[in-house]
């Protein structure tokens, strides 16, 4: 067997006029979590895809232990030596977990389908991955956590030992990536071999024992992790030195007057949540995908109707479940996934940026220059207002969305995951944005697990099954708030 | 990592900017087209630039261009409506039929004949309505309601009217299907002005964008504050409306409102539509993009009527003519369909 389950060199990939890949290569050492990171944009989409065999390279080798990887068009021998968990999902929702496991291959080899079979085979094969599934469950009823391990237990019924996981944990809340990762180390004892992309550095650590460093197209850093500390990583991913420069809201001017007033709200998912803000006073929420703090934002924004309680802005009464009620009470909000509700992605950034505000006539002249502000105030990199948010990266995107959140000069800002799926840079500037919105008096909800996003905010309210259970001040330690979120309590 | 394939962005600001300036122009891309067929109209036949010919064909396609710019927008929200040519065939003969004595075929109503316009557009803010509330409100699918109300609504006009032709047409219909206003038909005027406002709303008005993001992203749109359900209701009308005043034409201009008017019209509007560049898909294409869609196949069906074409064949050949012009446009336009 060979020292590497997957090496690429001298890889080079160009898309028209653009070089996404410049002469990169990567050695993956057989049976070890290696971790891919860098900025959007980077190249590393470009270098998985051409590790899956979807894209063939410009110039460059790639081998797979060895053995020359197949030609492109063989997708079926590509999927012997190599697997991608991508973020979006890549089985079929109304079709059964068994049926998924076996796509495209339902016939065992037999020439008819043999369902009983089939259910008989995808159970021994679930079981052999300990995935906690029934074989004749819809996909679409599971949870995003047990969907990854059904693909990942159909790569690996597929022959390969060679796992992509492309952003796994993006989706999943705090003991679900815990389970991922236990998963992931036990499949290594049995000789898998993974390449693990996050924007998440702490998982990076956590996980992986080799981290890969690309930066504009290029390759800049292969090392042990052991041995790189976090704000070197961070410096080969910017190119510039000083680790991850998060804004901690400390000496931010507070004041006494009430914005934001949420009186016994109940709703989908949480009841009897009060909570005031005040003039230039960040709050943040926190607690588990069940806790309930998604949903008490969108109920604060309107996306959702109250059963009961009363939301009121600068002393007047919203009208629940009514966005535009919300929207004129001076209410922004950056909505939970950007794909999903965030933005419309074949229209402009100008046009998305302006579409809550937009008056009853629309200048393009207009709209334009409203669009190019927001490129400018947001730090958003595009080619100008006009360009699609499709042609964007994720961190662009979502300052897009805030710029659409902030548009109307609100008084109130629900953020809900203001940066997920965003690199350190985008994160830096967009929780820029928001310690600065919070400086020229705004009051801010920010609903994140992420400990980045929290660090802004002057106090962090912990939800756990649907009730306020805990409240940090500033200066709380990581692992009392972590174990908060995780319903352990410290006292 | 959403965008798999998505070349990062800072180094593409030049190529960006490029297909920008195209797509900025995609509006156009059947300018050409027409164009040459005007071209090729002119090489096989002598009369068919004279002005008389041309006026023919707008006249001609006005009826279905008023469908299509209805269809457009529907489209253009995500949504689709079959029923609209069943629209253009019962609500003329529904208002027809509540004005005239049984003795001509009518329902002996007897309601007064300057009625019979506004009695046309109120069952076609009804028609639309009711399709608006079965999708929206019912939550039923939108394609099966209007392929419904599609058969239902024929099958009205043809047990009210019991499958005969009704020829005692108020008088406001004969003139508007008939009269011209400076050298061109009242049919193309109206026309005109449907197209000049629907394109200026949906540039100009935010209403009218709305229309995109509800269509490219709904719940996007709602996010940001469009009440979407109304948007949409709104929409469906405005299009029921559209198909009426197609209809009220249609009966002015032949003088009767056959049992079978506008039947078979709603494949036309469709392809007018694709050929034109919006998306079945919702979210895309533009209402001049539309309209040349239709001016592109008036064109192409008018040269082969010059030609001749057999009868029997004619039909054939339309179809295949939509075809083609689909697969001209795939080209011209460099964009696969949807």
């Amino acid at each position: 067997m060979n020292e590497f389950a997957a090496v690429a060199r001298g890889v080079t990939k160009r898309f028209g006029r653009t070089l996404a890949l410049d002469d990169v290569g990567i050695e993956i050492r057989a049976g070890e979590s290696h971790a891919l990171v860098g900025r959007n944009g980077a190249g590393k989409s470009t270098l998985v895809s051409v590790l899956t065999g979807m894209q063939a390279p410009d110039a460059g080798e790639v081998t797979f232990f060895g053995e020359p990887a197949p030609p492109v068009a063989d997708s079926a021998a590509w999927r012997r030596h190599v697997a991608c968990v991508y973020q979006k999902s890549t089985v079929v929702p109304e079709l059964s977990v068994a049926e998924n496991l076996f796509i495209n291959r339902q016939d065992l080899g037999g020439g008819l389908i043999s369902w009983k079979k089939l259910r008989s085979e995808a159970s021994s094969l679930l079981e052999t991955y300990d995935v906690a599934v029934r074989p004749d469950a819809l996909v679409s009823t599971l949870t995003v956590e047990q969907r990854q391990l059904v693909e990942i237990a159909r790569a690996l019924s597929i022959g390969s030992r060679f796992v992509i996981l492309d952003e796994p944990t993006a989706q999943l809340d705090g003991p679900a990536i815990e389970r991922l990762f236990d998963r992931m180390r036990s499949l290594q004892d049995r000789g898998v071999t993974f390449l693990f992309i996050s924007h998440h550095l702490q998982e990076v650590y956590e996980v992986c024992q080799t981290v890969t460093v690309y930066r504009d197209a290029r390759h800049i850093v292969t090392a042990a992790v052991a041995e790189m500390s976090k704000p070197d990583l961070i410096e080969a991913m910017t190119g510039e030195a000083g680790g991850l420069n998060v804004p901690s809201g400390d000496g931010r001017p507070s004041s006494a007057e009430e914005v934001l007033t949420v009186a016994s709200l109940s709703g989908d998912h949480f009841s009897d949540i009060s909570l005031s803000a005040t003039r230039g006073e960040v709050i943040g929420l926190a607690g588990s995908a069940s806790s309930g703090k998604h949903e008490f934002a969108e109920t604060v924004y309107g996306l959702r109707k109250p059963s009961l309680g009363t939301i009121s802005v600068n002393g007047a009464a919203v009208r629940g479940g009514d966005v535009p009620a919300a929207l004129r009470a001076g209410i922004g909000c950056v909505p939970r996934d950007r794909h999903h509700q965030g933005l419309v992605l074949d229209l402009s950034i100008a046009e998305n940026a302006t579409m809550s505000t937009a008056g009853a006539f629309v200048w393009p002249s207009a709209q334009r220059a409203a669009g190019g502000t927001a490129i400018a105030s947001y730090d958003v990199k595009a080619a100008g207002p006009d360009q699609p948010v499709s042609d964007l990266s994720g961190g662009n995107q979502q300052k897009v969305v805030m710029a659409r959140a902030l548009a109307g000069d609100p008084s109130v800002l629900v953020l809900i995951n203001p940066t997920a799926g965003v690199d350190v840079k985008s994160k830096e500037s967009l929780l820029g944005v928001v310690d600065a919105q919070a400086r020229r008096g705004k009051a801010a909800i920010v609903v994140s697990d992420e400990l980045d996003d929290l660090r802004v905010c002057d106090r962090v309210l912990v939800l756990f099954h649907g009730q306020v259970v805990k409240e940090f001040s500033r200066g709380w330690r990581d692992q009392e708030l972590i174990s908060a979120i995780e319903g352990m309590s410290t006292e | 990592m959403t965008k798999a394939m998505t070349p990062p962005v800072a180094a593409t600001a030049p190529s960006e900017k490029q297909k920008f300036r195209l797509a900025r122009y995609q509006d156009l891309a059947l300018v050409p087209v027409i164009i040459l067929l005007l071209v090729v109209g002119a090489v096989l036949s002598p009369i068919f630039l004279t002005p008389n010919n041309l006026i023919a064909v707008l006249t001609q396609q006005s009826e279905l261009s008023l469908l299509v710019l209805g269809q457009a927008m529907i489209l253009i929200v995500g949504k689709m409506d079959l029923s609209l040519e069943s629209t253009v065939g019962l609500a003329p003969a529904l208002a027809v039929a509540l004005i005239i004595p049984s003795s001509a075929g009518g329902l002996d109503v007897g309601l007064a004949a300057w009625l019979a316009l506004p009695l046309c557009v109120l069952i076609g803010v009804a028609i639309g309505g009711l399709n608006g509330f079965l999708i929206l409100k019912v939550g039923l699918s939108g394609f099966m309601v209007t392929l419904g109300m599609l058969t239902m609504l024929r099958g009205l006009q043809l047990a009210i009217t019991e499958g005969k032709s009704l020829i005692d047409v108020p008088e406001s219909f004969l003139y508007l299907g008939s009269t011209t206003w400076l050298g061109l038909p009242a049919a193309v005027w109206i026309c005109i002005v449907c197209y000049a406002v629907g394109i200026f709303v949906l540039k100009y008005l935010r209403a009218g964008r709305s229309l995109y993001a509800i269509g490219g992203n709904s719940e996007a749109a709602r996010a940001a504050g469009i009440r979407v359900d109304r948007v949409v209701w709104i929409v469906l009308i405005i299009g029921s409306v559209l198909a009426v005043i197609a209809g009220i034409l249609m009966t002015g201009r032949l003088g009767s409102v056959a049992a079978t008017q506008g039947e078979g019209m709603i494949f036309q509007v469709f392809a007018a539509a694709v050929i034109g560049g919006i998306s079945l898909n919702g979210g895309k294409g533009t209402l001049f993009g539309a309209l040349s869609g239709v001016l592109m196949l008036g064109l192409v069906e008018q040269i082969l009527r010059l030609q001749g074409v057999s009868g029997f064949y004619i039909k054939a050949s339309y179809g295949a003519v939509i075809i083609l012009a689909l697969i001209v446009t795939r080209f011209a336009t460099g964009q696969k369909q949807e």
